[in-house]
């Protein structure tokens, strides 16, 4: 069984020296809503008007590499949308996971082109599969779905054979 | 070997004359140089490609939703039908994700017969690029050389998994069965002649000038390009990024074995083309390590109530009739979390993030699949550039459409 730190006092105190928490740290500590090291995975949370400036500051870190944005819907909870950006590095061969909470009112996130303009493509397909808004994203679009189709298909009160 | 003269790399065309000079075309999507349904709306100034992007989304078919209404080992014949040319990555990466959440340790054996099979289909899929791509440029005679030596691999899944494209051998906590009796012998008898092979294609493209001719200089992707544009695997090696998570972030115990990873600084079509080719003879030597290494044991992992048990035990003892029902009716709780699993696959890197909420089913499955990146690469590579290159450039970095759309 692998170690797991649940909160993010037990990740400051024991990963104190990660490259991602200590960048994180010494850039801005108060963004850093909550952390969790699980499964050999470390997973930061950050405040949701915070993501681009922690893009950099991770970026800055050595993970250059933006592998995956994705997101979750925890319907019926609060706040219901999680954000979740997969980063690898290239040199330190390791991979963390930003995480951001978003609230179900007119969901909404600044969009981390400006870091990785991959995420181009991976913000549109949460737009479209989940409704929630990048700000700042030049092309905001439906990817998969055809552009007049109404609902957002992945969101938990969709059903899985859509609307009759 | 043909002397090559680089064509200039044409500017757009002026913002206030551009109005009335270009045309836009609709390629695709059923081009057949396409591979599948991909549809780019191209704006184009004579035979200049001054804008590009790609529409994708016709074969999107939610898998990702389907998965969460089914129970963890129901998503593994789905995982199949994402890329029809590399299944078992497929299969491979969503098995280790869920491995992961149980923190279910795998047998040796299962293992090393993983990564062989890893291998074959990287080998599988490499084959296809190599003879779509050459019948794109122009020289049909490579696809039926390649389809020779894919129809000897397809039989081997055939024998191993009784399928021979929709495969699902790989299952949560090991394999399916055991590889049957003669397996590992077809694969030697396989990889013996292979390097053979590999060399008759080169013969047939390598020193051919006309496709030397459409493939040097041809897409030019820097490296901080490909990095900034999220492309992975074989286009990002032919840019010199020496990254490759099979021995960078080892899975699968992929770090008991010795192979080179193949790379270009040539940063166009031609590094991809010679990044493949060598990564193929690397599969084979990691193939024969295999073989010679193969371990001993069982290919499934010790947990009955995750793993199927034997059908023989199923039929004559209680307990494992018992655990055979409850897997099949009930399926299994996994403990919640959120993994993600990175692999290597035939495109690139492949992902799957799988979040659990405690019950059987998967709260959230998410596929990060190669081809889907690379594609926001294609406009850089192919903007003032010819219109013909643009199908080159789209064989270099192999898409495949299942795979993108989901």
């Amino acid at each position: 069984m692998s170690v797991t730190l649940a909160d993010k006092e037990s990740v400051l105190r024991e990963k104190a020296d990660h490259p991602a928490v200590a960048a994180i740290e010494n850039w801005k500590s108060d963004s850093l809503v909550d952390a969790r090291w699980d499964r050999d995975e470390l997973t930061l949370t950050i405040a949701r008007e915070e993501i681009v400036g922690a893009g950099f500051a991770v970026q800055g870190a050595g993970y250059n590499f933006l592998e995956d944005v994705t997101a979750v819907d925890w319907l019926p909870a609060s706040p219901r949308f999680q954000i979740s950006y997969h980063i690898v590095s290239h040199t330190l061969k390791e991979r963390i996971r930003l995480r951001v909470m978003l609230d179900e009112a007119s969901p909404s996130v600044d969009s981390i082109i400006p870091v990785w303009p991959s995420a181009n493509y991976y913000e549109r397909e949460v737009f479209d599969l989940f409704g929630v808004r990048f700000d700042g994203h030049p092309n905001l679009r439906r990817i998969m779905m055809p552009e007049e189709w109404s609902g957002h298909p992945l969101r938990k009160d969709y059903p899985v054979e859509g609307y009759r | 070997m043909a002397q090559f003269t680089e064509t200039p790399i044409l500017e757009a065309p002026t913002a206030e004359g551009s109005a009335d000079q270009t045309m836009v075309l609709n390629m695709g999507p059923q081009h057949p140089s396409t591979h599948g349904v991909l549809r780019l709306v191209l704006e184009i100034d004579g035979e200049i490609v001054v804008r590009l992007y790609p529409e994708i989304g016709y074969l999107h078919t939610g898998i990702e939703k389907t998965c969460e209404a089914k129970f963890y080992q129901q998503v593994v014949p789905l995982t199949d039908r994402i890329d029809y040319l590399s299944p078992m990555h497929n299969n491979l990466c969503y098995c280790l994700a869920v491995e992961k959440l149980l923190e279910l340790p795998i047998p040796d054996k299962a293992q090393w017969v993983r990564v062989l099979l890893s291998e074959l289909t990287r080998l599988n899929s490499h084959l296809v690029w190599l003879g779509t791509h050459a019948m794109d440029i122009g020289a049909l005679t490579v696809f039926l050389y390649t389809f020779r030596e894919r129809e000897d691999i397809l039989r081997i899944f055939e024998l191993v998994a009784g399928q021979r494209m929709m495969t699902s051998y790989f299952r949560i906590g090991g394999l399916a069965m055991e590889p049957p009796l003669d397996f590992f012998e077809r694969v030697q008898s396989f990889i013996k002649t292979f390097p053979e092979k590999i060399d008759e294609y080169s013969n047939l493209l390598t020193g051919n000038p006309i496709f030397v001719n459409r493939l040097q200089n041809v897409g030019h992707l820097s490296a901080a390009d490909a990095i900034a544009l999220g492309v992975t695997g074989p286009p990002l090696r032919a840019s010199g990024v020496d990254f490759d998570l099979r021995r960078d972030m080892p899975y699968s115990s992929y770090e008991k074995f010795q192979f080179k990873v193949p790379t270009s600084d040539r940063c166009d079509v031609w590094g991809r083309y010679l990044v493949r080719l060598e990564e193929m003879r690397e599969s084979v030597k990691i193939i024969q390590q295999a073989l010679d290494g193969m371990p001993m044991g069982p290919v499934k992992a010790n947990a009955p109530k995750i793993v199927l048990p034997d059908r023989e035990k199923m039929k004559t003892q209680m307990e494992s009739l018992i655990h055979h029902f409850k897997i099949v009716t009930e399926g299994f709780a996994v403990p919640a979390g959120e993994v993600y699993q990175g692999i290597e696959s035939s495109r690139g890197q492949m992902g799957y993030y799988v979040v659990s909420d405690g019950t059987a089913k998967p709260y959230r499955v998410h596929m990060r699949n190669p081809s889907f990146a690379s594609l926001q690469a294609l406009e850089t590579m192919c903007k003032g550039r010819m219109l013909a290159d643009v199908v080159a450039v789209i064989g270099s970095i192999d898409v495949v459409l299942g795979e993108i759309d989901r």
